[in-house]
């Protein structure tokens, strides 16, 4: 190999063309220029050589328009995703954010995993009733009674795979990556609680069968508002 | 303070400025002096587009924080740099800074306590700037809100954090001192010149460095950026980013919009262009592009030049290129490396692709990007990355292959030089 690379001069230039071939067809839509994500994220999850690759359709466009700002300005990090962002505008990842947000989904089948009785309590009570001593809310107070989220901002909790979950509640207790906006109210929660309810919560999730949609914006109770609010209060969202 | 200030003394006019920022400092303090209100209201806009011109905001922003408010890190070969808090707070910024002080770092890179600053900061180009830009800048910064926040020490390796060596490299490298116009030219290609010197700190990228990472020459002769695996090339070379032979208005839009039919920006470039350039008004664009179209070298041996012969080994080296290359990237960049005008770039005469360092076309491939949104292309096209999906074997191959096509001639890539552009991405 070495031999070639001395035989061919290190020289560089290009010759003008003979033949100028055609020019190629360009659709003029937001799916041919979200390629580079679509290599990825694809209409099933993924897994890389390196990641888990999340599905990003259908999920609440307000959402995904500040995962994107996260990524770009340093606040989730992704080295890939980070350099794919970095010299885009905020007004065009909206756009980018309300594709994928109406792209149509169809959920992967519930996969459910062998869990003690004990197990399931824990994690029904976590879901719709909180701890109010330690100052926990229900997760359906801001995921929405059916889980499926609230527009536009809060993302739903059912058809997400075991690994990503597992990824998302690392992410938020162990400092080092620091995922969405400082302070950020999952964060918050994710950090009280306790290993074996994160473990039987990303055992149970994946379970559910997926049913129903985001809820309306506007539903929220005002006190889950003033937690998230570092979030919510971003008026720039479309829709 | 020491006593190199003779400038501030050069001509009524730049006293005129300086007492109208004096005047400013007072009006920021007590909220009065309507009178002048007008006319600083005017510098501080100039002084704003000045800003922009010298992108002071994108090396002192870190990432999601507060403009001006510093934070950011420079990696060098010489250690970590993290730019300064230059928001007008009285601790942790330069609230206590006079114009005069100021002009000292900006024209003399020496910081208000006398220390000398390191050329990570642009000064070496900034130095070019007049008195009264530096004024309006100044005049600028301290109409900013103030931000309280304290960045992390410089991490500077040994024995480069010694200020004597500083001093010494100053005095060997550093020439300091305010454009002066070439009265040959046009007025027009002055202020092009006095942008792409100064303002533009262009040569802080595109030049090549010595071991002391000062610029070899000043004559923007290309070079890879220090610590990131990007390769500025030359704005002379017609076989770089040299634009001799090219229309004024394609500088312009390249420029501008960060996108031709032939060309874009990418990496650092793109960055500069949208958070610099596509700011920067029609009038400035053009004298840059008439400056820099000046400087170009022709390619009078363009047309007469001839491919040497394939061996054998290289042919079907280029051969297993091809492959990858019809897999993966030929629906967008055609067939025979057309490209789709303004939409993907052509690779087939691409100079980005062919030219000497194919550090840039490796990065290309396993990293993607989009060209920079701009007003002029607002919802650009992307490559998608390929650093998880081609092993680094068929990228060699590939990258080889698309430098040899077409008409295109380069020198081959081994799968080791690949593997030396990973992991160099910020
Ligand atoms: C190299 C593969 C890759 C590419 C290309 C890529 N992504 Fe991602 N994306 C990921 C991975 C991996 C994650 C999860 C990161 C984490 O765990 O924090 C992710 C996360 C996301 C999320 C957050 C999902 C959630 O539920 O929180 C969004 C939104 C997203 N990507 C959008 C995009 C868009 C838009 C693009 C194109 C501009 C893109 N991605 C390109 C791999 C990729
Ligand atoms: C106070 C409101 C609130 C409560 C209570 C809450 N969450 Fe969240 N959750 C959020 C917000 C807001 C986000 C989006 C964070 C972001 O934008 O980065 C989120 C995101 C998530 C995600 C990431 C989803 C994805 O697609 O990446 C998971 C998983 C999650 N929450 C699980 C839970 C669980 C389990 C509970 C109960 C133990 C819970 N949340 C309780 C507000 C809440
Ligand atoms: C390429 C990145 C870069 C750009 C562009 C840049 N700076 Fe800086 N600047 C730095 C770094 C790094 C330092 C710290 C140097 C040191 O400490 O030795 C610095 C230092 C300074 C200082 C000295 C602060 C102090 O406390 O001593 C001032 C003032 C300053 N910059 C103003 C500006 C202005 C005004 C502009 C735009 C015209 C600008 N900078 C553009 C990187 C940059
Ligand atoms: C932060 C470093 C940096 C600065 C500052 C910088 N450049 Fe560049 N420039 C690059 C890199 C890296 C490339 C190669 C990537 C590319 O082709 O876009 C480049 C490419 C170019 C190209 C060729 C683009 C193409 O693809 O044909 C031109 C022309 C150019 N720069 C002009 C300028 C001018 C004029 C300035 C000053 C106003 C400037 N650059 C400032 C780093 C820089
Ligand atoms: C989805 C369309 C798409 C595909 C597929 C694609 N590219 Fe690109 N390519 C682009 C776009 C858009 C750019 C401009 C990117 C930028 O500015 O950062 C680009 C830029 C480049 C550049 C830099 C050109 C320049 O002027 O600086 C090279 C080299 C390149 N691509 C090679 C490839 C190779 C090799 C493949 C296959 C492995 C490939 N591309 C696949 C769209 C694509």
């Amino acid at each position: 190999m070495k031999l070639f690379i001395v035989i061919w001069l290190s020289l560089g230039f290009s010759l003008a063309n003979a033949a100028q071939p055609m020019f190629l067809e360009v659709p003029d839509t937001l799916e041919e220029r979200v390629k580079p994500c679509t290599l990825c994220h694809g209409d099933i999850d993924r897994t890389g050589q390196d990641a888990y690759y999340p599905r990003i359709a259908g999920k609440p466009t307000g959402y995904l328009f500040n995962q994107l700002r996260n990524f770009r300005d340093g606040r989730r990090y992704y080295q890939p995703m980070a350099i794919l962002l970095e010299n885009l505008s905020d007004e065009y990842m909206r756009e980018i954010a309300h594709y994928f947000a109406t792209l149509p989904y169809v959920y992967p089948q519930p996969k459910s995993r062998a869990m003690s009785s004990e197990q399931i309590e824990t994690v029904e009570n976590l879901i719709y009733k909180g701890d109010s001593m330690r100052d926990l809310p229900a997760c359906s107070a801001c995921h929405g009674d059916a889980l499926m989220g609230v527009e536009p901002f809060i993302p739903g909790l059912l058809g997400l795979p075991h690994a990503y979950l597992a990824a998302q509640f690392g992410g938020w207790r162990h400092g080092g990556i620091m995922r969405g906006q400082i302070p950020d109210c999952m964060s918050e929660i994710a950090n009280k609680l306790t290993q074996y309810e994160v473990n039987a919560l990303v055992m149970w999730l994946p379970g559910r069968p997926v049913a129903g949609k985001p809820a309306q914006s506007g539903t929220l109770a005002p006190e889950m508002v003033r937690r998230c609010r570092h979030l919510l209060s971003e008026k720039e969202i479309v829709q | 303070m020491s006593g190199s200030f003779q400038w501030w003394w050069k001509g009524s006019r730049q006293m005129i400025i300086a007492i109208a920022g004096g005047l400013l400092g007072m009006s920021l303090a007590s909220g009065q002096v309507l009178a002048s209100a007008t006319a600083t209201e005017a510098v501080v806009q100039q002084g704003a587009y000045l800003a922009r011109a010298g992108n002071c905001m994108g090396c002192h922003t870190t990432r999601g924080g507060k403009p001006y408010a510093g934070g950011r890190r420079l990696n060098t070969p010489f250690g970590e740099f993290v730019t300064p808090n230059i928001t007008p707070d009285n601790e942790t910024g330069i609230g206590q800074w006079s114009a005069d002080d100021f002009w000292q770092a900006m024209h003399h890179g020496q910081s208000r306590d006398g220390r000398y600053l390191y050329p990570a900061f642009p000064y070496t180009e900034y130095t070019k700037v007049t008195r009264e830009d530096a004024d309006a800048i100044f005049a600028y910064l301290r109409s900013l809100t103030p931000v309280r926040q304290t960045n992390l020490p410089h991490r500077i390796r040994s024995p480069y954090d010694n200020q004597l060596l500083l001093f010494l490299w100053r005095v060997w490298y550093f020439k300091e001192g305010v454009y002066e116009a070439d009265l040959s030219k046009s007025e027009e290609w002055n202020r092009g010149a006095y942008l792409v010197q100064g303002l533009g700190h262009c040569d802080a990228c595109h030049t090549a460095r010595n071991v002391w990472g000062a610029s070899q020459d000043d004559k923007l002769t290309g070079g890879e950026i220090m610590g990131h695996y990007w390769y500025a090339p030359s704005l002379i070379a017609p076989q770089e980013a040299g634009v001799g032979d090219w229309p004024i208005e394609t500088i312009v839009e390249l420029l501008s919009t960060g996108i031709t039919s032939d060309a874009v920006t990418t990496g650092p470039m793109a960055t500069i262009v949208r958070q610099s350039l596509q700011h920067l008004s029609p009038e400035d664009m053009r004298a840059m592009a008439v400056y820099l179209q000046s400087i170009g070298k022709p390619d009078p041996a363009r047309k007469t030049r001839r491919i040497p012969d394939m061996p054998e080994g290289v042919r079907q080296y280029l051969a297993r290129g091809e492959l990858v290359y019809e897999k993966y990237c030929q629906d967008c960049h055609g067939e025979s490396g057309q490209g789709a005008p303004g939409i993907y770039p052509p690779l087939a005469g691409n100079r980005s692709v062919t030219m000497k360092s194919p550090l840039n076309t490796i990065r290309s491939v396993l990293y993607g990007g989009y060209p920079p949104s701009t007003a002029g292309n607002p919802r650009p096209y992307g490559m998608p990355p390929y650093q998880h999906i081609i092993r680094d074997a068929e990228i060699a191959q590939v990258v080889s292959y698309i430098r040899n096509a077409w008409g295109n001639f380069g020198s081959l890539v081994s799968p080791l030089d690949v593997d030396q552009s990973r992991g160099n991405e910020f």
